[in-house]
């Protein structure tokens, strides 16, 4: 811990202004009832009001506000991801780890379904499963997280392949360590922070992927407030807009508010991952 | 048989292995659906005769092996069967907008892989440039900005500020080129805009790697021109990443494509695929499905095999 204190004195300017950021929507998320003035799916004005007070951002085409809807937002979309990311993580690094300990054909055949479902592209795969399971948040957690799974497999596996040709992991084994033990005292430690990296790229994929799908409105669905889907309502207000009073320009920005939301939480985290690689990768200035 | 050809062989029976097991599980998944389709589709209140009609039509009566195989027989001739939810031949619903997405993909293409070839070239010549500096934080910028995001701040700039462009781009079958190629300039874009940085970063790294193996310093010393030394002997070596970097994006184009269309409200067959997977429509699902899937998986065999041959080293094997 005060390894990382003393790194965090060093970090350069893009690191801090992605710890910024991503705290920021920490807070967001967490706080959102506290933060946020109105109800998430309440009515409560007119509908597509303008942006002045009580309003800050306006109403929506249900009289809904928007800015406590993007805070609640920040708790929805972010909080599905962040879920969605730990599955895919627990499974997909267990079963990488234990596919590369164990070896033999465990492994190859792993390794080979493993190929064979990144064939598909992700997109596709979750369109064709979401019509069987249909759409609802516990499927779209698992679909994605299943999915995704597949890619920190990969990762893990070949982490762990390159500490497994260690002289201390061939000691362990002549000591005759258990399979488990020989994964969590050996291969987890030294894994770790490629692994912490790759959690980072993998919460901005599947964050990206569910915003998605919610703007195809496949994903999470309303009244639920959910940035992708706030999109999608928003989109046709676009057309509307008008560069000869800011009041009128604001309907352009509607579709752009929680868009923007997602690009920048997403560039938050990116930092972060620049930094901690960078880091974990040894090359100091 | 010479190695390079076996290489090939052996990497183009692993695609279409591939490829087949896709197919299965595309067909498969559908199979794994709680209850049968008749029942899902026509409600409890059903009759057993319309059970049995719905049945016969769609062709459910036999076993699903057979089933399989007509269905993939058909696929490959183009005749995807019935749709569940119009009940008209899914090759007449989809013929059409499989060539319009085709089209918004090449055309993309057609912008994106000239000018990230060249400029990723130009970006690892002029290694630590400002022109690079900007290369890697557009990058950034490509990788965390979501698609849609950048389909709506091209639309309200180019076709509701400027007015230049417009933002539906509703084409049908007799839209002249001219025209079509004017009214998707902002999805085709949008594509561009996606999967430029990527390409324009990979070529840059394949380059930079090169550029630092010992026989191009060795051609520097012998005195060779600088564009000499481009041209005759880093060329030939970076075309096969290059062949790489341009198929890996063109498959990620083909699917980058349905969330454009569906923003643009473009007639191609991703917009196809999101309203059969809203309206639990199976069949046409299977059909997009299978031939997003089979795009993708055939342009990454081609991407390998492209670069197998471009490869001097495999091509003068010692």
């Amino acid at each position: 811990m005060n390894n990382l204190v003393f790194h965090l004195r060093d970090a350069p300017v893009s690191a801090w202004a992605g710890i910024v950021i991503v705290a920021f929507y920490a807070v967001l998320a967490i706080l959102a009832p506290v933060l946020a003035p109105y109800a998430e799916s309440a009515s409560v004005a007119a509908q597509y009001q303008p942006w002045i007070a009580p309003h800050y951002l306006g109403t929506d085409a249900l009289g809904r506000d928007v800015m406590s809807r993007l805070i609640y937002g920040a708790r929805n979309t972010v909080g599905i991801a962040l879920a969605t990311t730990i599955l895919a993580f627990t499974l997909g690094a267990s079963w990488g780890l234990l596919a590369a300990t164990l070896g033999g054909w465990f492994d190859t055949i792993s390794a080979r379904a493993i190929d064979v479902l990144m064939a598909i592209p992700p997109l596709i795969f979750a369109l064709l499963i979401l019509t069987i399971t249909g759409t609802s948040v516990v499927a779209l957690i698992l679909v994605i997280a299943i999915l995704d799974s597949t890619r920190v497999f990969r990762l893990s596996r070949a982490v762990a392949q390159g500490i497994l040709t260690m002289d201390y992991i061939e000691v362990a084994r002549m000591r005759g360590e258990s399979v488990f033990w020989l994964i969590r005292k050996e291969v987890l430690p030294n894994a770790a922070s490629p692994l912490i990296a790759e959690f980072g790229l993998r919460f901005c994929f599947v964050f990206l992927f569910i915003s998605a799908l919610s703007f195809l409105g496949l994903g999470i669905q309303p009244p639920t407030a959910d940035w992708g889907g706030m999109v999608r309502e928003s989109a046709k207000l676009i057309a509307f807009a008008n560069f000869s009073s800011w009041q009128s320009a604001t309907f352009g920005l509607a579709p752009l508010l929680p868009a923007g939301a997602i690009a920048l939480l997403t560039i938050g985290v990116n930092l972060v991952v620049d930094w901690v690689l960078h880091l974990s990768s040894g090359l100091k200035e | 048989m010479s190695s390079i050809q076996s290489i090939i062989l052996k990497r183009l029976l692993s695609g279409l292995l591939t490829l087949w097991i896709v197919t299965v599980i595309i067909f498969g998944a559908i199979e794994l659906l709680p209850g049968d389709i008749a029942t899902e589709k026509l409600g409890q209140a059903a009759t057993p005769e319309s059970l049995a009609a719905f049945r016969e039509k769609f062709d459910l009566n036999r076993p699903v092996v057979e089933r399989y195989v007509s269905w993939l027989g058909g696929a490959v001739t183009g005749d995807f069967g019935i749709s569940l939810a119009n009940q008209r031949p899914i090759s007449e619903l989809i013929g059409q907008r499989t060539a319009n997405t085709f089209f918004l993909a090449g055309y993309a293409a057609a912008i994106a892989v000239p000018i990230a070839v060249i400029s990723g070239m130009m970006a690892a010549l002029y290694n630590g440039s400002i022109f690079d500096r900007v290369l890697s934080s557009t990058t950034l910028a490509a990788i965390s900005f979501p698609e849609f995001f950048i389909a709506y701040i091209l639309i309200l700039v180019f076709a509701v500020g400027l007015g230049w462009f417009p933002s539906l781009a509703n084409v049908d079958v007799d839209t002249s080129l001219g025209e079509r190629l004017y009214k998707t300039f902002l999805p085709a874009m949008t594509l561009t805009l996606i999967v430029l940085a990527y390409m324009m970063r990979m070529t840059r790294a394949a380059i930079l790697n090169l550029l630092a193996l010992p026989y191009i310093e060795m051609a520097h010393l012998k005195g060779i021109k600088r564009w000499r030394v481009i041209a005759v002997h880093a060329l030939p070596n970076a075309l096969a990443p290059i062949i790489n970097v341009i198929a890996l994006n063109l498959a990620y184009l083909i699917v980058g494509v349905v969330l454009v269309e569906v923003v643009f409200v473009y007639p191609g067959l991703g917009q196809v695929l999101v309203d059969a997977v809203s309206n639990r429509d199976v069949t046409v699902v299977q059909a997009a499905c299978l031939i997003f899937a089979a795009t993708y998986i055939l342009l990454n065999l081609l991407a390998d095999i492209l670069s197998i041959i471009a490869n001097p080293r495999l091509l003068h094997p010692r």
